[in-house]
């Protein structure tokens, strides 16, 4: 199987650093006297996430400096360790080499692997109860300084006139600068920012972040940094953001093409061959390649100077042992024309809040309802006068259509997007789990909201992940039970009354009753021996709840089917176990189809309007007198095909005034909900529209047996049925009257 | 004392600097006042869906550019005024702590600025709104004017706007 997963890295970037996000937030925000375990979870639930999809795409680095602050998480989750200002530091900074990590995957950046260890270390010492020997933050510091402390900087700016007047925030200065390294002045500059300052600063820290520091106090682009002198000033100063040292001594890709840029490098190809250690050489190529520049203005900026990095570069070598500056110079050059490829991926698609797609449906739907508007007023003009109008109106009304076609499939999308992480995950485990598991993929095509296909991804691996690990078993146990020795796991899809529903099922052994129960009692929860499988399957989408002997990467840790329920639930949907021991375990998702527009049939009962989802409805029909009969002499039913159909009549439950009262003269329509059927009794059928659900509750509240309300082409209110609400109260009412 | 006068008139000033605009409409034969920066339109009354099973009080909903707005006749919930629709039947639409609500109204009057003082507080009868919803009463022109806390009319449990908290 041949899956290109470079595809999903961009959706675990953001879904890593969404959760490294929230991560730092919810530390800073911490009580550390009384930590709440809500939040301690959710900690917890971010590393645990993180690790989970750091694992799956491989990034191994990742997943170790997640799994060890995991594993300490875990037990101050569990109340085994107090938590303490350290452990908040340690992940704090865990947090940081985490963002490293992931930029560095991502090619902005190099990974610092030494601070990732030195992370690791720390929060293993404090796991094991070992004092800090000393911070290793410091640490990592003071090996970093030791080296290439002599890399020295003179530097000279202009202070702004108010900073320049007030001693303070010059000393300040010093004094922030002097923490970074060895500062001298060569020369104070006067009290009204007249003459610059020159500094002279010995540190093992880039360009860019002493600029930064300087640029506090100093007048916007006075900042000259003389490092080596001979070299062209002019080609450093000014407008130097600090892309310096990561610009590759290779012209970046073609790609970047403000059109000047292909005389530039034609102009860098000739100079390059150079050696460049000349300052002449490169004074006169920067020359040349700032007039090309000057024609465009800043943009060529970046490029242009590039070629003349390598010059100070190679310079400085000689003079230092091995100046930090440089070093990074050669390694960026790779991440950087990464970058630059994964700026062409990114090309092909913009995260998009759901929110302004939410809106944009709308609009869309706003438009529809205002074409409609038009087209019926249209009607009623003289076609041969009003010819070119009519042409128009026809034109928007296909326009239209098309826009709304468009919008509604920026949010539909189908299943495999899902599905197809899945094949990977499942390779890697069964191979570190040394199970031998087969995937079956079913309902690939089914299509789902984007909103809920971002949502259900995580649910879906936690229990995929568990299948595999808790539920799959090792090859000579399912050979010993008459398995065949290598399991299966299917993955199922479908559309069923309005749900989408995902099933996750594995023929391994099930899920142990003794088991679950032992252990719920062992972690206090109520629980007894007369409970049904269902209710004693749901124990285990309890917080911290695993049955697993030991922990390991995959899973046992018993956070993954908390996360599983959670989400779920906030979607409005719900979970359902069912299990057979040495059978297997089959976990079903039913999700509501919460779209935004749906596909709704306009009925008409008295003077009102009513819409049906289109889903709910399987036929319609005109009755005979006969087809209906009573039960004790109140609940009617109608007879379809052999079939005994309650029969809800809608101008009797929402007594709407001037309603059709005879049987036989409205139309019943048959709808089913979840596997129960019943027929609607309505005055007639007015049509099949297209329909925005607009939201009741947000200025009245909710109304029983009505899911919403749309807003119609004449511009008046129509109220969208809740079928399943009328099925099933009608059902029980029934049920209530037996 | 030419300065004390000038004083005076500043301080005069600043009083009626705070005072706050309402909005008074009429139900019947009581004149009610209520914050202006809560009224979001004045529109006319035009078709509403009829909600099941809601109070006769709630005329329905309607479509307001977009958002679904519930429509309250006012004069129906406290039996107040002629209940009938005509062109001129008026709807105030309200902004209140995030939700739009239309109420149907006699008839709108004007804009009145009331400064604290002038509000004075409303013995525990006389009108046909919850006296714990009337901020206190106010002489203007030989009118009173009951001054409403609208918010809290609206949204109170009886008016049926608001889900019933879980039980």
């Amino acid at each position: 199987m041949s899956i290109d997963m470079s595809q999903f890295y961009q959706v675990f970037f953001e879904e890593a650093q969404e959760h490294l996000g929230s991560l730092e937030h919810l530390l800073l925000e911490i009580d550390l006297a009384n930590p709440d375990p809500e939040d301690l979870n959710a900690v917890f639930r971010a590393a645990h996430s993180i690790k989970g999809s750091a694992g799956t795409f491989g990034f191994q680095d990742l997943a170790d400096v997640t799994h060890v602050m995991e594993t300490l998480l875990d037990r101050v989750r569990k109340n085994e360790m107090r938590l303490t200002e350290d452990m908040v530091d340690a992940f704090l900074e865990a947090g940081d080499v985490l963002k490293n990590l992931l930029a560095a995957h991502q090619g902005f950046a190099v990974a610092d692997q030494q601070a990732a260890a030195a992370v690791s270390r720390r929060i293993e010492d404090l796991l094991e109860g070992r004092p800090p020997i000393d911070s290793p933050v410091s640490r990592v510091v003071q090996t970093a300084t030791a080296g290439p402390s002599d890399h020295t900087y003179q530097i000279s700016f202009v202070p702004e006139q108010h900073s320049a007047a007030d001693p303070d925030v010059m000393e300040n200065l010093l004094a922030e600068i002097g923490r970074m390294g060895k500062v001298t002045v060569a020369c104070r500059g006067a009290a009204d920012g007249s003459t610059p300052w020159r500094l002279s600063v010995a540190a093992a820290i880039d360009r860019a972040a002493l600029q930064s520091v300087i640029e506090f106090v100093a007048r916007s682009g006075s900042i000259r940094f003389d490092d080596a002198p001979g070299q062209s000033v002019a080609a450093v100063e000014g407008e130097d953001f600090g892309f310096f040292e990561a610009t590759p001594d290779s012209p970046p890709a073609d790609d970047v093409a403000w059109g000047l840029f292909a005389d530039s490098s034609a102009a860098v190809g000739r100079a390059a061959p150079e050696p460049s250690n000349d300052a002449d050489s490169s004074t006169p190529m920067a020359a040349a390649v700032d007039s090309t520049g000057a024609a465009d203005g800043s943009f060529g900026l970046f490029d242009p100077v590039a070629p003349v990095e390598p010059a100070p570069a190679n310079e400085t070598a000689p003079d230092t042992p091995k100046p930090v500056p440089a070093a990074p110079v050669g390694a960026a050059a790779r991440p950087v024309a990464q970058a630059a490829s994964g700026a062409n991926a990114d090309k092909g698609s913009i995260r998009v809040s759901v929110d302004k797609v939410d809106q944009m449906i709308n609009l869309v739907g706003e438009l529809v309802i205002t074409q409609a508007m038009l087209t019926a007023a249209a009607e009623k003009v003289d076609p041969v006068l009003f010819e070119r109008l009519l042409n128009g109106l026809a034109q928007l009304d296909r326009n239209t259509r098309d826009l709304q076609e468009s919008v509604m499939s920026i949010r539909m999308m189908p299943m495999s997007v899902v599905f197809s992480r899945f094949p990977r995950v499942v390779r890697d485990l069964s191979q570190k789990l040394g199970k031998s598991v087969e995937l079956k993929l079913i309902g690939e095509s089914t299509e789902l909201d984007k909103s809920l296909i971002e949502r259900i991804t995580d649910p879906l691996t936690h229990l995929v992940r568990n299948s595999l690990d808790h539920g799959i078993e090792m090859p000579e146990a399912r050979l010993a039970a008459g398995k065949q020795a290598s399991g299966t796991i299917t993955l199922k899809a479908y559309h069923q009354s309005g749900n989408i529903v995902i099933e996750v099922g594995d023929d391994g052994g099930g899920l142990r009753r003794d088991k679950i129960l032992a252990k719920a009692r062992e972690r206090g929860l109520p629980v007894h021996d007369n409970m049904s499988d269902q209710e004693v399957w749901l124990l285990i989408f309890e917080p911290g709840f695993s049955t697993a002997e030991q922990v390991t990467e995959v899973s046992g840790r018993g956070v993954g089917m908390d996360v599983v329920k959670r989400n779920i639930a906030a979607m409005g949907g719900r979970v359902d176990i069912e299990s057979m021991t040495g059978v297997g375990t089959r976990i079903t998702v039913r999700l509501p189809l919460t779209l935004a527009i749906l596909d709704g049939m306009s009925v008409g009962v008295g003077s009102d309007t009513y819409i049906i989802p289109l889903n709910y409805v399987i036929e319609s029909l005109q009755i005979s007198a006969g087809q209906l009969r009573t039960i004790s002499g109140t609940e009617r039913v109608l007879q379809v095909r052999g079939e005994y159909l309650p029969v809800i009549a809608l101008h009797e439950l929402f007594g709407c005034r001037n309603a059709q009262h005879d049987f036989a003269r409205g139309i019943m329509i048959v709808l089913e909900a979840d596997g129960i059927k019943a027929a609607l009794f309505v005055d007639a059928l007015l049509g099949q529209h297209q329909v925005v659900i607009k939201s009741l509750e947000a200025n009245y509240r909710r109304v029983p047996g009505i899911a919403g309300a749309t807003i119609m082409g004449d511009g008046r209110v129509a109220l969208i049925l809740d079928a399943a609400a009328l099925i099933g109260k009608h059902s029980r009412s029934l049920a209530a009257a037996a | 004392m030419l300065q004390m006068q000038s004083g005076n008139a500043t301080a005069d000033r600043d009083e009626s600097a705070y005072a706050q605009e309402f909005l008074t409409f009429t139900l019947g034969q009581e004149e009610y006042a209520i914050d202006i920066l809560k009224v979001q339109e004045i529109r006319g009354y035009d078709a509403v869906t009829a909600i099941a099973g809601a109070p006769e009080f709630i005329k329905g909903v309607i479509n307001l550019r977009g958002t679904i707005v519930p429509i309250v006749d006012l004069r129906i919930k406290f039996g107040l005024g002629k209940v009938e629709y005509t062109p001129f039947t008026v709807v105030i639409i309200l902004h209140l702590e995030g939700r739009i609500v239309g109420i149907v109204v006699d008839s709108v009057s004007d804009v009145t600025a009331l400064r604290d003082e002038q509000i004075s507080p409303a013995p525990d009868f006389g009108s046909a709104v919850r006296a714990d919803h009337i901020r206190g009463l106010a002489s203007v022109d030989q009118r009173m004017l009951i001054v409403v806390d609208i918010a809290q009319l609206m949204l109170a449990p009886d008016m049926a706007l608001t889900d019933a908290p879980v039980q």
